[in-house]
């Protein structure tokens, strides 16, 4: 029988959430990494042992783990000891430094900060990991202030893919409420050239090339919080998901609006229909009915916390428009958490599995499409992600 | 031998206990101390100061002996006991936050 392992990012460290395929009794392993701010881990699709992690802090910055056992140890990669002067600083683990070479950085120095003025690009932390689909050592991190990094040993050195920042809109980007986070990233399993980004908020882009050339991908959003409503970055674009099965068919939590797209991102056309609110940040897609789509709204920009102080999922089984409240199993009285971009996601058992955390530390599981949920556990810090893994 | 202090989260980075010994060849600087640090624990990179400006970070700060170094220079001679090992060369984690 399958397995499951839920991997946990919280505000005061990564918790990782085992059960078999029933989905029904958990085990709950951590605090790892107690006290850290860890934004994301997800597990290589190329060897599940392997699972990359973003340990952060406003004190001692930014830190990578990777675990080779599941999550049973951890290191940092290229963090072991130095034997002599000779190899002092190769590698460098957890540096994140932007390419401003001539050559490949087209030196970027600026985007646009909060009063609009020109601000420098500074890095802040690690929003997002996303491994390789097929080489274990290749991995790619989305940061704050907005970039995509990629490293091919594992995490011990990391080079921005600098065309994205350096495409040409970059110098009018602008932060979001959160800062300016690149925390989506979407690999192809059908062409490993062609990589989806979204930046809050700039927008969503794509590569169709490997990383080397970058385009904004955003008509058909819609945005009044911005002077041009339609413009072609500016949208705080919230979450992008997609089924892996369908490369293309793209479903994005906007700021306002849930969209979707059927041409990998070139159009977008709004689907929020019968939502009680359409703004919020998580999304994500039945593995085995791509039609089959979540959300969590939230009840407004200025109000954090989940609508009417119930928690509910909504589910549209006919690819947006139609939805309908997932209740079974979830507070719905004087609830007042909210459910952060990268923390609910899906396993790839029948029926699907689907799983969120909250802002409270609840962590839930549905194993049964959405239909009826639990709480894996109720009391752990601030969820920041969830990922889940489903294993042989 | 140098003693290093480090706060709770950077031993638990490094595996190490409360304080670190590091051989450091005179002159004993901050900055040779960090050098020889992060040589031994690369771990630790970034942790302290900046990749690449090797500014402090602001949350830390350098005591030296019941005197706070934040802001010497990180080429400052240490006194005799932090180069004798007599007195550990600690860094702080500042109280800031919840």
């Amino acid at each position: 029988m399958s397995k499951v392992r839920v991997l946990v990012g919280t505000r005061k460290g990564g918790f990782i959430l085992t059960s078999d395929g029933k989905r029904n009794s958990w085990e709950v392993s951590g605090p790892h990494f107690g006290g850290w701010e860890i934004y994301h881990m997800k597990g290589s699709p190329a060897d599940p042992n392997r699972i990359y992690a973003s340990q952060t802090s406003g004190w001692f910055g930014q830190v990578m783990q990777r675990s080779n056992d599941g999550g049973k140890t951890w290191e940092v990669p290229g963090g072991g000891s130095v034997p002599g002067p000779e190899s002092f600083m190769n590698p460098a683990p957890n540096k994140f430094v932007y390419d401003t070479s001539a050559a490949t950085g087209k030196p970027m120095t600026t985007h646009q900060f909060y009063d609009g003025k020109p601000h420098p690009w500074e890095f802040k932390r690690v929003w997002h990991v996303e491994p390789s689909l097929t080489e274990p050592d290749t991995v790619y991190a989305g940061v704050e202030d907005a970039a995509i990094f990629r490293s091919t040993d594992g995490g011990a050195s990391w080079h921005e893919m600098a065309g994205l920042r350096g495409h040409g809109t970059g110098p009018r980007w602008q932060p979001g409420a959160g800062g300016m986070c690149l925390h989506t990233i979407i690999l192809d399993p059908s062409d490993p050239k062609r990589i989806w980004i979204a930046i809050s908020a700039a927008g969503a882009f794509r590569t169709d090339d490997g990383g080397e050339a970058w385009r904004p991908i955003n008509k058909g959003l819609h945005s009044q919080y911005i002077p041009d409503p339609n413009a072609e970055i500016g949208h705080c674009v919230h979450h992008v998901a997609m089924n892996p099965k369908r490369p293309g068919v793209m479903f994005m939590q906007k700021h306002w609006d849930v969209l979707r797209s059927d041409d990998a991102g070139e159009n977008w056309r709004e689907i929020s229909g019968n939502l009680p609110t359409d703004f919020g940040f998580a999304i994500d897609v039945n593995t085995n009915h791509p039609e089959t789509v979540y959300v969590v709204p939230i009840q407004s920009d200025s109000l954090h916390y989940v609508h009417e102080g119930k928690m509910r999922v909504f589910r549209s089984k006919s690819g947006g428009n139609e939805w309908e409240a997932l209740t079974k199993g979830l507070p719905q009285s004087n609830c007042y958490v909210n459910v952060l971009r990268d923390a609910m996601a899906v396993d790839t058992m029948d029926p699907c599995g689907v799983y969120f955390g909250t802002s409270g530390g609840q962590v839930y599981c549905s194993s049964d499409d959405g239909d009826s949920w639990s709480a894996i556990t109720h009391d752990l810090p601030e969820v920041l992600s969830v990922e889940v893994q489903t294993l042989p | 031998m140098i003693r290093v202090s480090l706060p709770y989260h950077l031993r638990n980075l490094a595996k190490v206990g409360s304080e670190v010994e590091l051989e450091v060849a005179a002159p004993v600087t901050p900055r040779a101390i960090l050098d020889a640090l992060e040589q031994r624990y690369p771990m630790l990179r970034g942790t302290i100061r900046d990749h690449v400006t090797k500014e402090r970070r602001v949350f830390l700060r350098f005591f030296v002996c019941e005197e706070d170094w934040s802001h010497e220079s990180p080429d400052k001679p240490l006194p005799e006991a932090i180069a004798s090992g007599k007195e550990p060369f600690m860094v702080i984690g500042a109280i800031a936050g919840g």
